[in-house]
């Protein structure tokens, strides 16, 4: 899993039938001291985070287990919300 | 998940007899306010997706997620048609970009 920040919503109304009513959210990625890693992604939203938020999310296939049963075609998934990092080189909360 | 651009259609009539039927869209990746990147990837549409429209492109085994694609050889699936992002570029943001990415 990686922790990103979430920073805006898409929407979509013409969308795959299994992803109605889901939230997707626009996440930048970040690394565990807080700094921007990367460009921003897409993510299904599982854990009602809101814009400002620092998420854990899973890629790859495994972004789809919070779905099963059924077929949702995602790769990326807010699996958590992240109030306070632990690391050797900076502790923070996030909020 | 990705978002991107239709901008054409692979047509291909020898193909693997799963992917018979499948329409292959071809997506060229975007930023956040579309303007496009260099890079693309051939998508199978299970929206109906047409050339010029903003899309969600999922990858990798998940593409395998939908009914039209279960168990099939396909590892990008265009899953909606964008209609609008909103993006806060909080200042927080800026912050976190001045922080070292290596300590």
């Amino acid at each position: 899993m990686n922790l990103g920040r979430v920073i805006g919503n898409l929407w979509a109304t013409r969308k795959y039938p299994a992803l109605k009513g889901r939230r997707m959210l626009i996440v930048q990625p970040l690394t565990f001291t807080g700094a921007q890693a990367g460009s921003p992604l897409i993510a299904l939203d599982t854990v009602d985070a809101g814009e400002g938020d620092v998420v854990l999310y899973a890629t790859a296939s495994e972004a789809a287990i919070p779905f099963h049963p059924g077929l949702t075609p995602t790769d990326a998934t807010i699996v958590g919300i992240a109030e306070r990092i632990d690391h050797r080189d900076r502790s923070w909360h996030t909020a | 998940m990705i978002l991107g651009k239709v901008v054409g259609t692979v047509w291909a009539t020898r193909k693997d007899e799963q992917l018979v039927g499948m329409k292959l869209q071809i997506v060229q990746q975007v930023e956040l306010d579309y303007a496009l990147k260099s890079n693309f990837v051939v998508a199978v549409d299970s929206v109906g997706a047409g050339v010029g429209e903003i899309v969600l492109v999922a990858q990798g085994s998940s593409a395998r997620q939908t009914a039209q694609t279960h168990n099939k050889p396909v590892d990008a699936v265009i899953i909606a048609i964008v209609d609008k992002l909103d993006v806060s570029q909080a200042p927080l943001l800026q912050e976190e970009q001045e922080e070292p990415t290596e300590a």
